[in-house]
């Protein structure tokens, strides 16, 4: 089974307030 | 670094220095945790004794798990390194350009705000209000200063700046009147508490500023606690029809109803709440930061409320974004797919090198929090910034200058943090303010627990 669902992020290697 | 968390029934993880996120199941949450100090037969044991009643985790599952673990972590979203820090001291040496200015266009005010850190507007000072010649001098200021960049944006501030409006449209006027010649493009912001709007200044706020601020602290008897004017009169009643008014004009384009907590409404919620049940859509609601020992100031016995606060937030704004009627929450905007590169999360704001303050008399701050403060005096829109030790302080204003953050997974989402809250908290500008950092990091949690919650319902 999958226990890890990794979410679409950057890769930082590559207003109001 | 690798920063583990359970909020809202969701096990997160986040590699902080690839800006992974990963939602996880209790198993691999745990096999995370042990998987940097133990060999994976410690782990295996571990977990069949600790889960010894469930039939999903058995050893062939555990070694499943153990070996995605590892790809995660050569694939460089997990445990990953932190390299960055070199970057951080090449900004010294690195030549800034200006790209924003705040214009304190107003040091008066008519509303008299007893919490209001600019002194109800007059900043410690007289009362002033800024020439146009003062205006474009800054303006020219700013083009002159601003290298090869195009986008420069300046903010509308005070004191209440439509006191000062044909002065703020005059500047607005001669801004545009440049932009071809230069290679630039203005974008402005108006601040205002409300009392003048009116339709004048709806359309022309509509034809000419990229974002306008509306202050407004949430209910009524919250609001006119502190946002009263020089009679003693509440301005709520005042000002919400002329914001609703107002935001709705602004179509498509951005605001944000801007408010301010402070110990008296530790169930803050409420208001943000309130300002949407009013038809806002984009609100702002910041910590008050003041003296300790000031009656509105937030206490220690007030920081566990305003994590369930925050926490609750989130979950109503996920509840209302499928009921169809979401808004947004400044703190809660996060882009993980895009958002800025490693070196804006590195330097931060830019107050004191690529932002300024303007006073009404031209002088030059770090940014409206340091505004009349000789210490801070950076020079003036006429022979620019002459006291070059300040800004220099101020390029090593950064995510790496406080050995306090170097073990912090959150460093390279507040950059270090706020220059003016850590002056007014520590004495320095690079000084740790403990208790805005321990609210970011509840927001931030709370900021990625949505991303995931959408994620999965996706």
């Amino acid at each position: 089974m999958n226990r890890i669902k990794t979410i679409e992020t950057r890769d930082l290697n590559q207003s109001a307030c | 670094m690798v920063h583990q968390y359970e909020l809202n029934g969701y096990h997160i993880v986040l590699d902080t220095c690839s800006g992974a996120v990963h939602s996880v199941d209790e198993v691999a949450y745990d096999i995370i945790a042990l998987f940097p100090d133990y060999s994976r037969e410690e782990i295996i044991a571990a977990m069949l004794e600790k889960y010894s009643g469930r039939s999903d985790v058995t050893r062939e599952e555990l070694e499943q798990c153990l070996d995605d673990v590892q790809a995660l972590k050569d694939a460089g979203k997990l445990y990953t390194p932190d390299t960055f820090q070199p970057l951080a001291f090449d900004f010294k040496a690195r030549s800034t350009v200006v790209k924003a200015l705040c214009l304190h266009v107003a040091h008066t005010c008519n509303l008299n705000c007893s919490y209001c850190f600019a002194s109800q507007g007059k900043f410690h000072g007289d009362r002033a209000l800024m020439s146009l010649e003062v205006g474009k001098q800054a303006i020219d200021f700013l083009v002159a200063h601003s290298g090869e960049r195009t986008n420069l944006e300046v903010d509308f501030f005070g004191g209440e700046p439509l006191m000062n409006w044909q002065v703020v449209k005059d500047i607005v006027s001669y801004a545009r009147s440049l932009e071809a010649e230069h290679h630039k493009h203005f974008r402005f912001t108006l601040t205002t508490n409300g009392v003048l709007v009116d339709d004048e200044v709806i359309d022309f706020a509509n034809r000419e500023m990229h974002n306008v601020v509306m202050s407004l602290d949430g209910r009524r008897e919250v609001h006119d606690r502190f946002r009263k004017d020089y009679a003693g009169h509440g301005s709520y009643d005042v000002i919400v029809p002329k914001f609703q008014k107002f935001a709705r004009a602004r179509g498509d384009r951005d605001y944000y109803i801007r408010g301010t907590f402070t110990h008296y409404n530790t169930d803050f919620t409420n208001d943000i709440l309130h300002m949407a049940d009013l038809g806002f859509t984009q609100l702002s609601m910041e910590p008050v930061v003041c003296a300790p020992d000031d009656p509105c100031a937030l206490t220690e016995e007030d920081m566990p409320v305003l994590f369930a606060q925050y926490e609750l937030l989130a979950r109503e704004m996920l509840r209302r974004e499928k009921e169809g009627r979401g808004f947004t929450f400044y703190h809660y905007m996060v882009d993980l797919t895009h958002g800025p590169c490693i070196y804006k999360r590195i330097s931060g704001c830019g107050s004191g090198t690529e932002y300024m303050a303007v006073t009404p008399w031209g002088d030059l701050y770090p940014c409206h929090q340091f505004v009349n403060d000789p210490a801070y005096l950076l020079g003036n829109v006429w022979d620019g910034v002459t006291n070059t030790a300040v800004r220099d302080d101020f390029k090593l204003c950064n995510a790496y200058a406080r050995p306090e953050c170097q073990d912090c997974w959150a460093k390279l989402y507040c950059s270090g943090g706020c220059p003016a809250n850590a002056y007014h908290a520590s004495g320095s500008i690079r000084g740790i303010y403990e208790q805005g950092c321990r609210l970011f990091r509840k927001r931030m949690e709370c900021a990625i627990m949505m991303q995931v919650a959408r994620s999965e319902e996706r």
